[in-house]
């Protein structure tokens, strides 16, 4: 059902847990639906410094957002924010299609915390 | 991946190894003993005579007389027979059907079928925080319009044995045909058809170590009956097509075995079972589902909250376990299980259930496997669940 390179990702996921002070907070899901998933990202000159995540969900939801934080660390929060679930997906060598929506929410979660750290940054704070 | 240490299969209610006795039986049924039991020569009378002993065999367990037992090609179909037959035959006296919240999708999605296509109103009885229904609902639920009520025996998730001997008195006190779902309970617990006073009852072979593809119906004499699939006289004109004889022989041969040692297999499986419960639930946050004592020998099912249950699945497999879940992740619907959505569990603890059913071939060093490996998998994604370290937070 799950791709070697899900199950390599769900088995030794990248950058689990949370940033003590993070510049910026993502959370997409919902407990209902059986995903919820959340990033945290450290900014530094408009680049992605350090990314971590926490996910509650199947092995498609954990997988992908390891994937997502793999894909993103160090890259500018422009490219950043053009990495989709469709990138994601495709990173992992494809999810079967009943996972496609619901449990691929990590690249949402991304441009959230992304959105965060914009919210916080233009609101006249000083840059990292 | 490595290869795991230990292979150990607890899911003993999705299927079982057929019993090596039972392909036995069955294997001079393929190409030796492969006549068509309508044949009149010898080949065809010896095709005959298995299915007769079989119906006979299966009679005996049931208490019940020998043509009111009808093979079919599987529990599903016995439920579809059943609950189809019986609401059709009965068209001119109503369509009012009564069946509970914790049903199989074999008959929940007839009934959603009959109600949608064919007319019918279907009352849906509600359970317990156990699974329990409670036979006062059943009367109260009862109409003059009502022709059949049909309720699970043993639920297939979480266990719990429905009251069906109490159910089946009210409905015969208001004559109207009682069916039960039996594909989960045949094979540990009494099935005998007038201790539980039903009109029909469903079984499947592949739950008891015979071969899937096979089940059977019981139709009490003089219940009124339609058959859904027509054709030849065969099943006494209640199920046409070429008898399946080989698997008909499996049938029997492995329910006869399940019946003969019924006492000390269930005896040996509960203590497993409870090792096994007791072991799992001294986990943080973990909860029994089902009822505690009125539930099947061989079944163990709990929810773990801050989880979900596909993950625990995965974990489990790649351990050498095998086991399953009724989180929305591990269904095509994406829903998580409506049975424990009727028993008041929370949507969000019903995605983190896990499922463990035992079987003849376990041991103690399998229960203690599992025991041994089941709390790290919990707490490895626990550590990684925004819920449970919110809870923590909080704590």
């Amino acid at each position: 059902m799950y791709s070697a390179l899900v199950m390599e990702h769900f088995q030794n996921p990248r950058n689990v847990g949370v940033i003590p002070d993070p510049d910026g907070v993502g959370k997409e899901g919902n407990p209902v639906c059986g995903d919820i998933m959340e990033i945290m990202i450290k900014v530094k000159d408009e680049r992605i410094d350090d990314i971590k995540f926490r996910t509650f969900g199947c092995g498609a939801a954990i997988a992908t957002s390891s994937m997502v934080t793999e894909l993103v660390k160090g890259k500018t929060l422009d490219e950043a924010m053009a990495i989709s679930r469709v990138t994601v997906a495709e990173a992992l060598g494809g999810l079967p299609p009943v996972k496609m929506h619901c449990s691929n929410l990590a690249a949402d979660a991304l441009h959230k915390a992304i959105e965060d750290y914009r919210r916080r940054h233009n609101g006249g704070s000083a840059g990292s | 991946m490595g290869v795991p240490a230990r292979s150990v299969y607890l899911d003993h209610a999705a299927t079982t190894a057929v019993h090596p006795k039972v392909v036995e039986a069955m294997l001079p049924y393929f190409s030796e003993k492969y006549g068509n039991p309508s044949s009149l020569y010898g080949l065809g009378r010896e095709a005959r005579k298995a299915i007769d002993e079989s119906r006979e065999k299966v009679a005996e367990i049931l208490g019940a007389r020998r043509d009111e037992v009808i093979f079919t090609g599987c529990g599903t179909e016995s439920d579809n027979l059943a609950i189809r037959g019986v609401a059709f035959a009965n068209k001119s006296r109503g369509n009012h059907i009564i069946t509970s919240s914790v049903e199989h999708h074999a008959v929940s999605h007839t009934m959603a079928q009959l109600n949608k296509y064919f007319g019918y109103e279907v009352t849906y009885l509600p359970v317990d925080r156990y699974g329990v229904v409670n036979p006062d609902d059943l009367a109260r639920a009862i109409t003059d319009r009502t022709v059949l009520i049909t309720i699970i025996y043993a639920n297939n998730e979480v266990g719990t044995i429905e009251p069906i001997a109490e159910m089946s008195k009210i409905a015969r006190a208001r004559r109207i045909p009682f069916h039960t779902d039996a594909v989960q309970a045949a094979g540990s617990l009494d099935i005998n058809v007038d201790h539980l006073g039903v009109d029909l009852l469903s079984l499947s072979a592949h739950k008891f170590y015979g071969p899937k593809g096979v089940g059977v119906l019981y139709a009490r004499k003089g219940s009124a009956f339609l058959p859904m699939q027509t054709g030849g006289s065969q099943e006494r004109n209640r199920r046409a097509g070429t008898e399946n004889v080989p698997y008909i022989v499996g049938l029997a041969t492995a329910l006869t075995l399940a019946y003969g040692h019924l006492e000390d297999n269930n005896r040996r499986i509960s203590q497993l079972r409870d090792r096994l419960i007791d072991g799992v639930l001294k986990i943080p946050y973990s909860q029994l589902t089902g009822h505690p004592t009125q539930r099947l020998p061989n079944s163990a099912s709990f929810t773990f909250q801050f989880i979900e249950g596909e993950s625990i699945l995965l974990n489990l497999d790649l351990l050498g376990i095998s086991a399953s879940s009724g989180s929305a992740c591990t269904s095509a619907s994406l829903e998580p299980s409506h049975v424990l959505v009727a028993m008041g569990i929370p949507v969000e603890i019903a995605h983190s259930s896990l499922r463990l059913t035992l079987g003849r071939e376990n041991t103690q060093e399998d229960v203690d496997y599992v025991l041994g490996v089941l709390p790290g998998i919990i707490e490895k994604l626990r550590a990684m669940s925004p819920l449970y370290n919110t809870r923590l937070a909080q704590a």
